[in-house]
């Protein structure tokens, strides 16, 4: 052996071989199982239907009013129904503006003037977190970053509302 | 690398006489299919152990997208041969290892019959593995009515009705099987899983540790 260095040696072949195959066997055994595990990060994220929230456009003001509507929930083979709220406002462009209500700081739910004290605010009572109208987070207050963003439109008069989006990614 | 990292553990706990002892033995002549083809009767209880493998591994998959409950349980089987990417091939290796390992652990079962390898000393081992066997048909059972659709709910009310007549004491386990006097229903179908996912796979592994450990205790019997 010792003059043909390069060659294989038959111990060495048949471990090739037989880890070779084993390995192919371990992975046609593995692979489909690892595959269905993985499916939910692989699925194509849904657009997300923009849905009727059941308010006509000439009913927001520029005091923003809260929307509560449901969305049809396909949850892998349980469907239901799901309930969204959002506050809404007209801004000074006469926009459509709708706010998530969601706290950025630990998830609770704001209000518009939802304290005495802090008039033209939205307020978060857990933690005393405020926002300015157009949804930015009020500094020395706990959130660190504004209200999300619905996706939005206006068809035949009426609001559509899809999904909420952080600032700056919508 | 591989070889880097194993000798760094090994520096550490020596685990090298470890494995030599898990894995590193002399395949008799007489067990060898290269000397006598005829010994190839020797593999049924390794592939009965490959397949328990496949069987563990596929149901730890299936878990993640079952559920246990008569709304819906057949609703997430449906969704996961349907909808899942690979759900049909992960739970067709299931169903169809159900029935090659009981057609294995049978071979496996003639084999040390006809060898009369069941022998003294090896009684023991006999026994074990006939544990083993009906811990198999167990997990064939009541994996049977997991899929909650008409076959398994027929055949469970069937084999509850079997198990009813058994003498004095069969009605409570039925009950016990069933959750329910009458009605084969919710209870018995988180029951089944219950029993088909921690029971009897408890029972099963050290069963087969015992088993092994016996095999390595005593040595495979001898030739004929």
């Amino acid at each position: 052996m010792s003059e043909k260095k390069q060659q294989v040696s038959r111990r060495q072949f048949l471990n090739y071989t037989l880890t070779g195959v084993g390995g192919f066997m371990a992975a046609g055994m593995l692979v489909p199982m690892l595959r269905m595990a993985v499916d939910p990060v692989l699925q194509e994220s849904s657009a997300g239907d923009l849905v009727n929230v059941g308010l006509a456009v000439e009913d927001i003001t520029t005091e923003p009013q809260r929307v509560d509507w449901k969305i049809d929930q396909v949850d892998a083979w349980y469907e239901s129904k799901v309930g969204k709220s959002a506050w809404v406002y007209k801004n000074d462009n006469d926009e459509v503006v709708a706010l998530s209500p969601i706290c950025k700081h630990l998830g609770c739910v704001v209000s518009w003037e939802g304290s005495e004290d802090y008039p033209d605010q939205f307020y978060c009572p857990c933690h005393g977190g405020r926002y300015h109208k157009d949804g930015q987070n009020i500094p020395g207050t706990p959130p660190t970053a504004a209200l999300d963003v619905y996706e939005s439109k206006v068809e035949n008069g009426m609001l559509y509302l899809g999904r909420a989006h952080p600032r700056g990614e919508a | 690398m591989l070889q880097k990292l194993y000798d760094w553990i090994d520096d550490r706990i020596d685990i090298t006489p470890l494995w030599r002892d898990i894995a590193d033995h002399e395949v008799p002549e007489h067990v060898n299919p290269a000397h006598h083809f005829s010994a190839f009767v020797y593999c049924f209880g390794g592939l009965t152990f490959f397949v328990t493998v496949i069987q563990i591994l596929s149901g730890m998959f299936l878990t993640m997208y079952y559920v246990p409950d008569i709304e819906n349980a057949w609703k997430s089987v449906y969704y996961l041969q349907t909808e899942v990417a690979h759900g049909q091939i992960v739970r067709g290796m299931h169903h169809w290892g159900a029935s090659v390992v009981i057609v294995m652990i049978f071979l496996h079962t003639l084999r040390v019959f006809f060898q009369g390898a069941y022998k003294k000393p090896r009684e023991l081992n006999w026994m074990v593995g006939v544990l083993l066997f009906f811990c198999m048909l167990g997990l064939g059972f009541t994996g049977y009515l997991l899929p909650w659709d008409n076959k398994a709910y027929f055949a469970t009310q069937v084999g509850l009705e079997i198990a009813e007549q058994v003498p004095f004491i069969g009605e409570q386990i039925k009950i016990l099987l069933a959750g329910d006097a009458h009605i084969v229903g919710a209870q018995t179908l988180t029951r089944f899983f219950a029993i088909h996912v921690f029971f009897l796979p408890a029972a099963l592994f050290g069963l087969m540790a015992v088993h092994f450990l016996l095999i390595r205790k005593q040595g495979i019997s001898g030739p004929l």
